[in-house]
């Protein structure tokens, strides 16, 4: 290979891509990615059809998934979004497994093929490898197997108990899906054989587990204990979907195996909610990085780059607040700004960089950003590199919207006194504990009516949203009895938000259940 | 080296796993949708598939949201006149600048409906759902006299012009192989040991001649190992299997006297449409006959049928004596599926009906894999009716129905071709 470099002949170009072109690309992005210190794992490249490639997309960008109608509805979306020619980069879509697995459609041309090669098995894949809560939070090398173990489970289930029954319990764990995740807490890595082998005991335990709280028979107790009211749990729990697999009362064991593996694969998606600025910047960095240096070794033609940096460029778009088609900040946009920024801070700092980043202006730009990329998520890697030029370049301004006033009003702008605050909003923005409701579950009135209680928190005054009746009655039909809500108020008594009351056993299990179908 | 795997090829369709998830689930409603779709289309105009829409409330997926009130924060881009601290009026409807953000873009999305395409077959699949012809079809498939050939492996034996060149040669070295590997294995521990007692040729004289000429028998034997044998012979095997009719003619047989008036006459048309459509599914290929009567009765094109408008009483049996004469002239069936749809307002000349009994009864119902009447009448049943009536018994082919109005014509076909109970 090293001939060809010194030889400066160009890697094949025009638009049809063989696998040839495809090997010889991915050396070459290999060998440079190496030479910037990549560290990544190995790569695996698959080559899918656009039909294919919607499939991944609709059931959570996963090659082997269960089964679920909503998996169909993103299908049929996506489906449509791509013939009208909506989709942006949707051309990729790369698996945090070991390998790594990078998939290329088949309809791409062979300059979206490189760029794919360098943006997703190089830069995500580093990502994946190397970010603190990917590395927490997820086993890639036992993902796939896990998923594989899921698919037949539940397709087990649905032979034995009806895909119907299989269908509504999977609606209501999706409707918990976002909490049923551990955030403080690190979860046990992942392995298939030890799923398989714990997974019968696992049932029997369970149960036993479970029908110990349930126990009707009384229990001899001190007359002390029966006097004080005692919660259970004695701690609030973050976890709802996983309070139900421990402690739902009518559960059968498959059902609670279910619970657990929507419980395990939206913890396996928790760091991607939270690092996806980060992530996507840190990608498009690469790409960019990777193949530029490519052309300056003279090994990408013309042709190719024109076509790179017009697909680059309008992945990159920002568009301003008043445009019609602004849609938020875009996510790419902005953590691709940042990274360069970083670099910038590192290689050609000004005063302002010296007095705002003292640790990293001037410092090596590779192990500035090896730093920054491992330790950071979204919220504090906002809070931690966005420089007040950058605020500058985007214009940033924080608005906000309080429901007591008639106006809204602009808290701050890209200026010397507005800097701390923005950046402090901008990052507030992207933390999960603000974006999403803050609810727990508070108490099981396990000598009385067997109800669950859970409690959210308000943040900034905000309320539930109307969709927590649906909610709610997902939950009702886990627990099997009454659920109810209850929202904190600022003198820190606890007001009854909404209840779906639920007395008797099965029958009404199964009435309720004919309502959704 | 990197690892480049082509999944091009497998798990074809596996999508449509999830998306059959989604039709099952969704089925009252795309159903639904489907029944208006029909409407607006042209008896021969079955080719495209129909966007269907769902209304969106119908597949939300809940989660634990904000509602939109409390306070919001939100960080917006190109700022182009604001300074700290300014007062912004509410945009209405959160466009433009302001607005809260967060579920806000959510919500609004919920409501459009949700709208998808289906493909031809979904949409025909969803439509006629549940219905099967009547049961006539197998009992017919005895007498079939027509057989295609078809492959079906291979044997052992055969004519010369069947032989299987790739299979047999496949064979033959395969045999080739299997008898001449110990001999040839043979052959190069001598060889070995031929280079072995060279080394020292003049002390082993005795034993270098035997072994060469050892080596030549075993020589002369993989020699005479046959390159062919009989043995090896492959030829391809054909079989004759019977072969369903798979063509079917359908005639739509209508009363266009003056009692019949255009809201009728759609009315008869969409019925022959779903017949149509639902013949297309079970027949490679299917032509239609169009025979409209008043007095007299005339084979026309599908434009004219449905179109023109003529007056005057009307003789149901000449339309009848028609068909019958056209399946004896072009449809033989022993080559074709007949399926006759009658559609009236039941009028007919009284002398007539009773000739009406005698051709079905006599001569067509035998000709016939199904006939259907039809009668388009909010009024009393007619004597045409009750002869018919007296059909049903003596001909399982043979069914009526009344129609009404519009909305009975689907509920009509369903009833007409429900699948029996097994």
């Amino acid at each position: 290979m090293s001939e060809t470099v010194t030889e400066r002949q160009t890697l094949p170009s025009g638009a049809e891509w063989t696998f040839e072109a495809i090997g010889l690309y991915h050396t070459e992005i290999a060998r440079v990615a190496a030479d910037y210190k990549l560290d990544t794992y190995p790569v695996q490249i698959e080559m899918i059809t656009s039909e294919q490639m919607m499939d991944a997309y609709a059931a959570v960008g996963m090659p082997v998934n269960y089964h679920h109608w909503s998996f169909g509805k993103q299908f049929l979306a996506t489906e449509k979004r791509y013939k009208r020619g909506q989709m942006g980069l949707a051309y990729e879509i790369v698996i945090n497994s070991d390998p790594c697995i990078a998939y290329l459609m088949e309809e791409n041309t062979m300059t979206m093929q490189a760029l794919v090669i360098a943006h997703a098995a190089y830069g995500h894949n580093a990502f994946f490898k190397g970010n603190y809560l990917f590395r927490t939070w997820t086993s890639p090398d036992a993902i796939i197997d896990y998923l594989i173990f899921a698919r037949n489970y539940i397709a087990q289930c649905e032979e034995r108990h009806g895909v119907d029954a299989v269908e509504e319990l999977l609606d209501s764990c999706h409707a918990l899906m976002n909490v049923g995740v551990d955030r403080y807490k690190r979860p046990p890595k992942l392995s298939l054989a030890k799923e398989q082998a714990r997974q019968s005991e696992r049932e029997s335990y369970l149960q036993s587990q479970v029908n110990e709280l349930w126990r009707t028979l009384p229990i001899r107790e001190t007359e002390e204990t029966q006097k004080k009211p005692t919660r259970f749990p004695p701690e609030p729990q973050e976890n709802i979907l996983y309070f139900i697999e421990k402690h739902a009362p009518l559960l059968e064991p498959w059902q609670r195996e279910i619970v657990r593996i929507v419980r395990k694969v939206a913890q396996y998606f928790f760091p991607q909610r939270q690092t996806q600025v980060m992530n996507e910047g840190w990608a498009s960095f690469w790409h960019y990085t990777l193949l530029n240096t490519l052309y300056d070794e003279g090994l990408l033609a013309d042709s190719f780059m024109m076509e790179f940096l017009h697909s680059h460029s309008s992945v990159m778009y920002q568009p301003n607040y008043n445009d019609p088609w602004y849609n938020g900040i875009n996510p790419y946009a902005l953590g691709f700004a940042m990274w360069q920024d970083i670099k910038r801070i590192c290689e050609h700092p000004t005063d302002e960089d010296r007095a705002w980043f003292p640790d990293i202006a001037g410092s090596p730009w590779l192990e500035t950003f090896d730093f920054a990329m491992r330790n950071f998520k979204d919220e504090s890697f906002i809070a931690q590199f966005l420089s007040p030029r950058l605020m500058r370049s985007f214009k940033l301004f924080a608005v906000q919207d309080d429901d007591e006033k008639n106006k809204l009003f602009v808290s701050a702008i890209h200026e010397e006194r507005g800097y701390r605050e923005l950046r402090e909003r901008l990052s507030n923005q992207y933390n999960l504990g603000c974006r999403e409701p803050n609810i727990q579950v508070w108490n099981v009135d396990f000598r009385g009516d067997r109800s669950l209680t859970l409690r959210y928190q308000p943040y900034n005054r905000r309320p539930l949203g109307k969709n927590v009746e649906e909610v709610m009655k997902h939950l009702a039909r886990l627990w099997g009895f009454t659920v109810r809500v209850e929202t904190v108020q600022p003198d820190g008594s606890a007001k009854l938000t909404y209840e779906c009351r639920k007395e008797k056993r099965r029958s009404d299990h199964k009435n309720h259940n004919d309502e959704h179908a | 080296m990197v690892r480049i795997i082509d999944r091009r090829f497998d798990s074809k369709k596996k999508s449509t796993a999830n998306r059959q998830r989604f039709m099952r689930r969704f089925k009252r409603q795309i159903r639904r949708a489907v029944a208006d779709a029909i409407d607006g289309r042209s008896i021969r105009d079955l080719e495209s598939g129909e966007e269907i829409s769902i209304p969106a409330k119908d597949l939300s997926e809940p989660s634990f949201q904000h509602g939109r009130e409390g306070v919001w924060e939100q960080v917006f881009t190109g700022n182009d006149r604001f300074a700290s601290g300014d007062a912004i009026d509410r945009p209405l409807g959160g466009g433009g600048g302001g607005g809260s953000g967060g579920g806000a873009s959510n919500e609004g999305e919920s409501e459009d409906d949700f709208v998808f395409q289906l493909s031809r077959d979904e949409f025909l699949d969803v439509f006629f759902d549940d219905l099967a012809l009547p049961n006539l079809v197998r009992t017919e498939l005895a007498k079939l006299t027509e057989f295609k050939t078809q492959r079906a492996g291979f044997t052992s034996d055969g004519v010369p012009t069947n032989i299987n060149v790739v299979r047999s040669l496949r064979g033959a070295l395969g045999r080739r192989k299997a008898l001449g590997a110990p001999l040839a294995a043979r052959v190069r521990e001598i060889d070995e040991q031929i280079a072995a007692f060279e080394e020292d040729a003049s002390n082993h004289v005795d034993e270098l001649r035997e072994l060469r000429e050892e080596r030549s028998r075993l020589l002369i034997r993989i020699e005479a190992i046959p390159f062919i044998d009989s043995f090896d012979l492959r030829y391809n095997n054909r079989i004759r299997i019977p072969k369903p009719i798979t063509q079917a003619v359908m005639f739509c047989v209508m009363d266009v006297s003056g009692s019949m008036d255009e809201q009728k006459k759609a009315t008869a048309k969409r019925f022959f449409m779903l017949l149509y459509l639902f013949l297309r599914r079970n027949y490679e290929h299917i032509d239609v006959v169009f025979i409209r009567h008043h007095t007299i009765a005339k084979e026309v094109n599908e434009d004219e049928f449905f179109h023109s408008r003529e007056s005057g009483g009307t003789v149901v049996s000449s339309a009848l004596r028609l068909m019958t004469d056209i399946v004896r002239d072009r449809y033989p069936p022993g080559a074709w599926n007949v399926y006759g749809a009658q559609a009236s307002d039941g009028d007919n000349w009284d002398n007539d009906s009773p000739i009406c009994y005698q051709i079905l009864d006599e001569e067509l119902l035998g000709l016939c894999r199904y006939f259907a009447y039809i009668e388009i009448t909010t009024g009393e049943a007619q004597n045409l009716w009750r002869q018919y009536e007296g059909l049903t018994a003596s001909h399982p082919n043979f069914a009526l129905q009344r129609i009404e109005s519009h909305e009975d014509i689907y509920p009509v076909f369903r009833e007409l071709f429900k699948k029996e109970s097994v």
